[in-house]
């Protein structure tokens, strides 16, 4: 049924962070090896080792230069994958009722065996979060890792997102955003977390956490407010913490 | 968007079979044997064979009796199910009218409303999407049926005329339809020149978030070479090369066909309006590749 349900109880997605994003695509590598074997047919590469290769990725990673008024140029890197919409437009538009939004946790899947591969759903996302697979002809789009969320097979750590577990610098974060006391709800209400393209009217579950004000477009910390008496190298005088803090004052002991 | 040869095929062709059962329907055309044998043959044709072309543009084409199912909510749905309706209808119109001699003026009735029905409903699967703002306005619907109607009564008056029964009225009819259609078109194009990216919320600031940092630009794509989402829908077109399709649709599709019918009210149809049925097709065709080679996706805001 290509309808989409009342309002899920359960609302699960991601929240990903775009101030600590460091865009080195492992997120997307895990992704595409785990449901290249998951849920649903391979995702097929075409010339994978030729001159032009191309292939299905469920999530892909864009770089964005970001220019204020004002100031500096910000890189931001920007992971990109299905927001699960509450009113998600891919699903309604479908012919076949093969993409759908699950009731009782709001992912929205595409049943593989009925996708004629009209690409229609493709056109009605916002985000480019839907590709036709070359090889088998269907659609493919994230599936919240559905295949890995409840598999009592796996140890409990490893029940999350495949890109939330390779996620090197804990950019992405998993659960159920319909709980305003989830550790999720909780990160989105302390940073602001918002919608991309509220104005399309899809109401994403997942939501994105916008960069940290630049420290040096304030004026608090560049390059000149540095002290220009500032010793470099192992000559700075100043007190270093940690491991080498101590090693460093065992050594002033020992001379 | 791709301007994918099989869905412009299966708009224009399917159009003008459908606003030429819709004008049988509704009693348009001689009643001689030959002039039913040859309309029924060429809607029939039109119909099947744009409805046949769309099957080319599925990547499981043996999947697509799946698109009956979903007409609660789909227009896509909607449109294969009121096209196989009205085509059941027209077999049963096209067995009495050929067979018994009798055209039925209800059962055409029902056949003209399903028709138009379904030309509405193959014009609102481009409408509904709010990816794409210069599809998305109620001009595209009408347009899909104004010009359903051009074409169509082009067709009608070739056929009348070829049967030795070419009469004013649908001269009048095609001139009528003609106008209608440029009015249209030209209302749709007004839409289109005011539906960018930014009025349906899709700008690359919007689409990142990031707007209240500052202006954005992709500095690096995720991948190498174009993929799935670049080819469909993130297809740039060059300017002059829009132009002249541009200047092609309005020659071939408008001037010329205007100039034919009024040389037909001397002449009837037949050959002249031949020439003035497949020029004017041409101009929908024409027309059909920039309604998507120059329409914006709000995809290609992140590319």
């Amino acid at each position: 049924m290509t309808t989409l349900p009342e309002t899920p109880t359960v609302k699960l997605g991601l929240v990903i962070d775009l101030d600590t994003c460091v865009g080195c695509h492992a997120c997307a590598v895990n992704c595409k090896s785990w449901n290249t074997g998951g849920y649903g047919v391979p995702l097929s590469d075409q010339s994978a080792y030729g001159a032009d290769p191309s292939g299905s990725w469920l999530n892909r990673i864009h770089t964005f230069e970001v220019t204020p008024e004002d100031g500096k140029a910000q890189l931001v890197h920007f992971p990109k994958s299905c927001l699960h919409c509450d009113d998600a437009p891919c699903v309604t538009v479908c012919p076949t009722g093969a993409s759908f939004k699950r009731s009782e946790d709001g992912i929205v899947l595409v049943n593989e065996d009925h996708c004629m591969g009209c690409g229609l759903c493709a056109w009605a996302c916002p985000y480019g979060a839907r590709e036709l697979d070359a090889d088998a002809g269907v659609m493919k789009k994230c599936t919240l890792c559905v295949d890995r969320i409840y598999n009592e097979n796996l140890p409990e750590e490893d029940r999350e997102p495949a890109c939330v577990r390779a996620c090197p610098s804990r950019a992405r974060h998993f659960g159920d955003l319909a709980d305003p006391e989830s550790d999720v709800s909780k990160l989105v209400a302390e940073r602001g977390g918002m919608d991309l393209m509220p104005g399309q009217g899809t109401a994403p579950v997942n939501k994105y956490l916008p960069p940290r004000p630049r420290r040096d477009t304030e004026g608090t910390f560049t390059s000149s407010s540095l002290p220009a008496s500032a010793p470099a190298g192992r000559e700075s005088s100043a007190p270093v913490g940690g491991i080498l803090g101590w090693l460093d004052r065992a050594l002033e002991t020992l001379e | 968007m791709h301007p994918a040869p099989s869905l412009i095929a299966f708009t224009s062709l399917s159009g003008t079979g459908f606003g030429l059962l819709a004008l049988l329907g509704l009693g348009f055309g001689p009643d001689t044997v030959g002039f039913a044998w040859s309309a029924c043959v060429l809607a029939g044709l039109l119909c099947v064979g744009g409805l046949l072309s769309s099957t080319l543009h599925l990547a499981r084409p043996d999947r697509a009796w799946r698109a009956l199912s979903q007409w609660r909510s789909s227009w896509l749905s909607r449109e294969g199910v009121l096209a196989i309706i009205t085509l059941l209808v027209f077999g049963v119109y096209a067995l009495m009218w050929l067979f018994g001699g009798e055209r039925s003026g209800l059962l055409g009735l029902v056949m003209a409303v399903l028709s138009f029905a379904t030309v509405y409903a193959t014009g609102m699967i481009y409408a509904q999407l709010k990816t794409v703002p210069s599809w998305c306005s109620h001009w595209t619907p009408y347009k899909f049926l104004a010009l359903a109607v051009s074409s169509s009564s082009l067709m009608l008056a070739m056929l009348s005329g070829f049967a030795g029964q070419s009469g004013a009225a649908v001269t009048l009819l095609c001139l009528l339809a003609l106008v209608v259609a440029a009015v249209v078109v030209s209302r749709w194009r007004a839409h289109t020149e005011i539906a960018d990216l930014a009025s349906v919320g899709a700008t690359p600031e919007e689409a990142t978030g990031l707007g209240h940092i500052g202006q954005v630009r992709l500095l690096e794509s995720p991948h190498s070479s174009p993929n799935y989402l670049m080819k469909e829908m993130v297809y740039q077109v060059a300017r002059d090369r829009a132009l002249a399709i541009r200047r092609v649709a309005m020659f071939a599709g408008l001037w010329i066909p205007l100039a034919l019918i009024l040389l037909m009210f001397v002449t009837g149809g037949g050959l002249v309006a031949l020439v003035a049925a497949l020029s004017h097709l041409t101009g929908v065709l024409a027309l059909r590749w920039s309604f998507f080679a120059e329409a914006k996706h709000a995809v290609s805001s992140y590319y």
